[in-house]
């Protein structure tokens, strides 16, 4: 029983984070309509961040700086916020395919970088990092418990945020933008300023998430950020619905529980000889997947609410 | 440094015949198709099977025309796997995207090549297996053309060259030509004015997937001779195909195939001071120099 509760919580703690990084991805694609390629490099970033700041000195490696855990997470988030700004500057003026193409190449430029750069870890990762409270909270479920009610916090705290920023003004900013540009600009806004302050703001999420899953393992390493993983986020946020912050939690949790049940029932089930192509298998599964919602349900499980004015309404 | 010259002229002959095809879709259909590496594979691999055949069906077509390990049978099977890759191309179009488009998401186009690009990967890669093949099992030893500076080359990468910059040289004389290359440019122009004028749109789209594919299929076919084929190829082309579109201009043909060029010359001679572990960040580089210097590429134009 308590295999099973604590599993539970494991998957729990890993679903959660992937919700806020999906949240951020929502805030960029969903409410602002800009395509981000590359989540991976964002997510990566504030976990090598988090780690770098925060970890304990290794021979020959970058960083170990020791600072307070909650610092070193923010710095982690820092990192992901500069990452974004330097690629949305350059591209956000540009047409979209600009932004979908650069954000895709910094996430193979920033996976390239930490697997062949040996003070950042190299192939083998980084490791050496002490988890916070671990010698009150010892090793074992307590630590695991504790530490799924952090990232729960951490996951509602996005959520509100994100609920009152699309409610906000500048909520309504972000989607008068996505739906007509030269209309929001004909009123004085500027897009492109707008734009860029999602981007970085969606990203600066997304190296929370990374930075939550480099604590929760405690390790981070080139293999961590694959281009798979950018893929996923945006499956979840597909099958839940973009525009949706709800939805964007429940796709998360829904795909990555059919991600980890199709991967148990390959390597339970499936012949030894296919079982080298389980990967292959589960790439093919989630292609169809987004594939198909994009033809059937391109609204997602759980649509956006449109908000329609009472003078449209009446009509 | 000759060497890296020579070599990234090589690679930029392959990577232009992919990046045409990407970029006069890019251009028409106005979204960033990150599956078209994979139709590079798709006529690798397409390719690979036809050789096969044709060297079983008889045996003096397997034999390998000197100095080159290029037989026959590959020869006949590099035009079947472009006239396939085409058409693959054209049903991707009219299972997927066309009916993306209809639904009119410009942008889920993109994460909807992305898919496909998935889908596509995989299953080559669970019907061919992870592993590297290569057209022919015989070693072509390179010919050292001068020891001072240190020059090697391989005749099938003479062979490759040549055969790119003759597909492109007829590619160019159907542009400037023929009443379809006229077609062409204005539907790449002005699509609304093209279609006032008579030109058929969609019929003009299938077209364009038909030479795309046809191309990436050479340019996979090129890649496998000069080096393996394996399931990632799409994977490992893609980035440096957008970035030779991104250098010559989203939309310019010719700007590709010079874009084409440029990566593969910078990529190489990045070798120079770069260790090779790098290479794959070299064209995400290229391609935020040119968004530094020159946005819109070498001929592209302004549209937003």
């Amino acid at each position: 029983m308590i295999g099973v509760i604590s599993y539970l919580v494991f998957f729990a703690t890993v679903a959660s984070i992937l919700s806020i990084a999906v949240l951020g991805l929502n805030l960029q694609w969903g409410n602002t309509g800009l395509f981000n390629g590359g989540v991976v490099a964002f997510f990566g970033a504030g976990a090598y961040g988090t780690l770098i700041l925060g970890g304990t000195p290794q021979a020959g490696q970058l960083g170990g700086f020791g600072l307070p855990y909650l610092l070193a997470l923010l710095g982690g988030m820092v990192c992901a916020g500069i990452v974004a700004w330097i690629v949305g500057l350059l591209t956000i003026r540009l047409r979209h395919d600009y932004l979908a193409i650069a954000t895709f190449g910094v996430a193979v430029a920033f996976e390239t970088l930490m697997r062949n750069t040996d003070a950042l870890g190299g192939a083998q990762g980084i490791r050496g990092f002490e988890r916070p409270l671990r010698e009150t909270l010892g090793n074992g479920f307590t630590y695991n418990l504790a530490f799924f009610a952090f990232v729960l916090i951490l996951l509602i705290a996005t959520y509100l945020f994100l609920e009152r920023l699309i409610q906000s003004p500048f909520g309504r900013l972000l989607r008068a933008i996505r739906e007509d540009e030269t209309a929001a600009q004909s009123l004085g806004k500027s897009p492109s300023r707008v734009r860029l302050t999602s981007f970085v703001a969606g990203s600066v999420i997304m190296g929370l998430a990374g930075g939550l899953y480099a604590t929760f393992y405690a390790f981070i390493s080139p293999q961590d950020v694959l281009p798979i993983l950018t893929f996923q986020i945006w499956a979840m946020l597909i099958v839940g619905g973009a525009g949706n912050n709800k939805g964007a939690v429940m796709g998360t949790f829904l795909i990555w529980a059919a991600w980890t049940a199709s991967g148990w029932a390959l390597s339970r089930f499936a012949p030894l000889e296919v079982q080298l192509y389980t990967g292959s298998i589960q790439f093919v599964l989630i292609g169809f997947v987004i594939v198909g919602m994009l033809l059937w349900r391109p609204q997602g499980l759980f649509p956006e609410k449109l908000v329609v004015s009472q003078s449209a309404k009446n009509k | 440094m000759i060497q890296n010259l020579v070599d990234g002229v090589l690679v930029g002959s392959i990577l232009s015949l992919g990046a045409i095809g990407l970029t006069m879709a890019m251009h028409m259909l106005r979204f960033a198709n990150f599956s078209h590496a994979e139709l590079l594979s798709i006529g690798a691999y397409a390719a690979l099977v036809f050789d096969g055949l044709f060297g079983a069906i008889h045996p003096a077509l397997a034999q390998a025309i000197p100095p080159l390990s290029l037989t026959w049978s590959l020869t006949l099977a590099l035009l079947l796997s472009m006239a396939l890759t085409g058409l693959s191309a054209v049903a991707v179009d009219k299972l997927v995207f066309k009916r993306v488009r209809a639904k009119g998401g410009e942008l889920s186009m993109v994460f909807a090549s992305f898919g496909v690009a998935m889908i596509i990967r995989n299953i080559l890669g669970l019907i061919f297996g992870l592993n590297p093949k290569l057209y022919s099992q015989d070693i072509v030893f390179a010919i050292v053309v001068s020891r001072d500076p240190f020059l090697l080359i391989k005749p099938d990468q003479v062979f490759t060259l040549v055969a790119a910059l003759l597909i492109m040289f007829i590619l160019h004389l159907v542009l400037s030509r023929t009443t379809f290359g006229y077609s062409l440019r204005a539907v790449a122009e002005n699509p609304t004015l093209a279609q006032v004028s008579g030109i058929n749109l969609s019929r003009m789209i299938v077209l364009i997937w038909l030479i795309g594919g046809g191309l990436a299929a050479a340019a996979g076919v090129f890649y496998g001779l000069t080096n393996q084929i394996s399931p990632v190829l799409g994977r490992d082309l893609v980035l440096p195909i957008f970035a030779a579109t991104i250098v010559g201009g989203i939309g310019s043909i010719y700007g590709a195939v010079l874009g084409g060029f440029l990566v593969g010359l910078a990529s190489n001679l990045a070798l120079v001071i770069l260790p090779s572990g790098y290479s794959p960040a070299v064209p995400f580089l290229i391609i935020l120099a040119v968004l530094i210097l020159r946005p819109h590429g070498l001929f592209g134009e302004e549209r937003t």
